[in-house]
């Protein structure tokens, strides 16, 4: 409907995104509350265990399916629920602008 | 600026407090480094009384400060005012709190910035900034904040931000003379990259309550302006995010103000006072401990001023039977205070309020009668618009 356009467009995770989190969200343990904290402008969101372990192997190297595959061996849940999980949290994050994705290989 | 504030009390963290007490760890502090400020916004959130240059706290007493709400657990700082850029250390505070493990943002006019001055501020760790826009053309917008030239500053500073790399905040203050604006405030703060719009109207205390009357929107311009922004935020789904603060005279229930006095938020004045929130001022009578006197943590658990409204054994009826007590905290101590004389009593924002009829009423009143002229801020207490130029 609109016509609107942002100049830096959200990015769209594949199997291929190597994703990382934005300068501006940063992750955290807080000592003093001793619970991990994602920093991002305004808020405070308190992520999951999973969610932390997820977003740990999120460096800017590690593709989607890298990740993916690093938590099945890890667990014992079968790869398309653990894939599902992880493109619905970091699609979620990059549609706020808290992650970026690099050197993807657009097809 | 005022909604800043509530955004930070309304923050999804679900952080525990600790056992038995009323009040949890600070999550954030609104550090007003200064009242000096280049603007003149009828609605500013500074209170009337504005302190002097020469009371403003050193360099060395908010370095202080900041390493010491580190410590306690504070994780955001929002560098504020007045105009935080007037102060020359910005960028050495701004250092100082990254290099404490704090996340920065900064809320400003804008229109003291320049791009080198801001490629400094996010060299020292800046995360996010958050422009104030008055309208979304030079006209109205320029005379709102009696800022000749000021619109388009802050479109400028606005693309340096996004330019350099740092998230974008617009926050747009909306009152009844520029409300029809906001379709077009919207679209501007998509064109400018922002990845947050505030759409805040004006809150009542200080500054905005001198100007009520020439604020006050009519309910027909609020069920617009609801409509129009829960409209745009489902279009604009993953390319603008939109906070919408609703005026309190039209609410039927009383916001959370701060997410409750004294709870996980607190402001420090350019002198030093430590305040539940920036508008605590307002209400006389009370005393507020400076940093200048007591260390930050000594103040948090202990002042006076921090313990009065906490927790809910000090509500009157209604609220003290109230199964909304705990969601509400009984509204806003500083509106309550505005609006009854007392502090302490219900916010009459509350509809169960025996003030509620008659806030709503005045509102009405106002709106229709439509009287524009606005007093302008300054450090002379306002000044009239007819008795300008």
């Amino acid at each position: 409907m609109s016509e609107l356009q942002r100049s830096t467009p959200r990015p769209q995770l594949s199997d291929d995104s190597r994703p990382k989190l934005a300068r501006h969200a940063r992750l955290k343990f807080d000592k003093v509350r001793e619970q991990w904290v994602l920093l991002v402008p305004e808020r405070v969101l308190v992520p999951d265990d999973t969610s932390v372990e997820i977003l740990n192997l999120c460096d800017g190297e590690r593709s989607i399916s890298g990740i993916v595959g690093a938590l099945c061996q890890k667990y014992a849940a079968e790869r398309e629920l653990i894939r599902n999980d992880v493109i619905a949290l970091l699609q979620d994050l990059a549609d706020k602008g808290y992650l970026t994705v690099s050197g993807e290989d657009k097809q | 600026m005022t909604d800043l504030l509530e955004h930070a009390s309304q923050s999804e963290a679900k952080i525990r407090s600790g056992a038995g007490k009323t009040y949890g760890i600070p999550m954030a502090v609104l550090a007003e480094l200064t009242h000096r400020c280049p603007l003149q916004c009828p609605y500013c959130s500074n209170p009337v009384e504005l302190e002097r240059a020469g009371a403003e706290l050193s360099t060395e007493e908010w370095k202080r400060a900041i390493t010491e709400m580190a410590d306690m657990g504070v994780l955001q700082i929002h560098f504020s005012g007045g105009e935080p850029t007037a102060r020359r250390d910005l960028v050495e505070l701004v250092r100082h709190a990254t290099e404490a493990g704090l996340y920065s943002n900064l809320i400003t006019s804008a229109v003291l910035l320049t791009r080198d001055r801001l490629e400094q501020l996010s060299d020292a760790g800046l995360s996010h900034v958050q422009i104030s826009f008055q309208g979304s053309e030079e006209g109205l917008a320029d005379r709102v904040g009696g800022y000749k030239g000021g619109h388009s500053k802050k479109l400028e500073a606005a693309r340096w931000t996004r330019e350099l790399g740092l998230p974008l905040t617009v926050n747009a203050v909306m009152h009844r003379q520029n409300l029809h604006l906001l379709p077009k405030i919207i679209d501007m703060a998509v064109v400018l990259d922002a990845d947050r719009l505030e759409v805040a109207n004006v809150q009542y205390y200080g500054w905005a309550l001198k100007n009520r009357a020439a604020l006050m929107p009519t309910e027909e311009q609020v069920d617009e302006t609801t409509r129009i922004v829960e409209e745009a935020q489902e279009r604009l789904r993953g390319l603008l995010a939109i906070d919408y603060v609703i005026p309190d005279y039209y609410a039927l229930r009383p916001k959370k103000c701060m997410g409750g006095w004294g709870q996980q938020f607190f402001n420090i004045s350019p002198s030093g006072k430590v305040l539940p929130c920036h508008a605590a001022e307002s209400i006389t009578g009370l005393n507020f401990d400076s940093v200048r006197d007591h260390s930050l943590a000594w103040i948090w658990e202990n002042s006076p001023a921090l313990n009065l409204y906490r927790g809910t054994d000090w509500m009157p009826e209604p609220c003290r039977s109230c199964s909304h007590m705990e969601e509400d905290l009984g509204g806003c101590r500083c509106q309550a205070f505005a609006l009854t004389g007392d502090a302490a009593a219900t916010d009459p924002a509350c509809a169960l309020s025996p003030l509620h009829e008659k806030i709503f009423r005045t509102a009405q009143t106002e709106a229709e009668a439509a009287s524009n002229e606005f007093i302008f801020r300054n450090f002379a207490g306002g000044t009239a618009e007819s008795g300008r130029k």
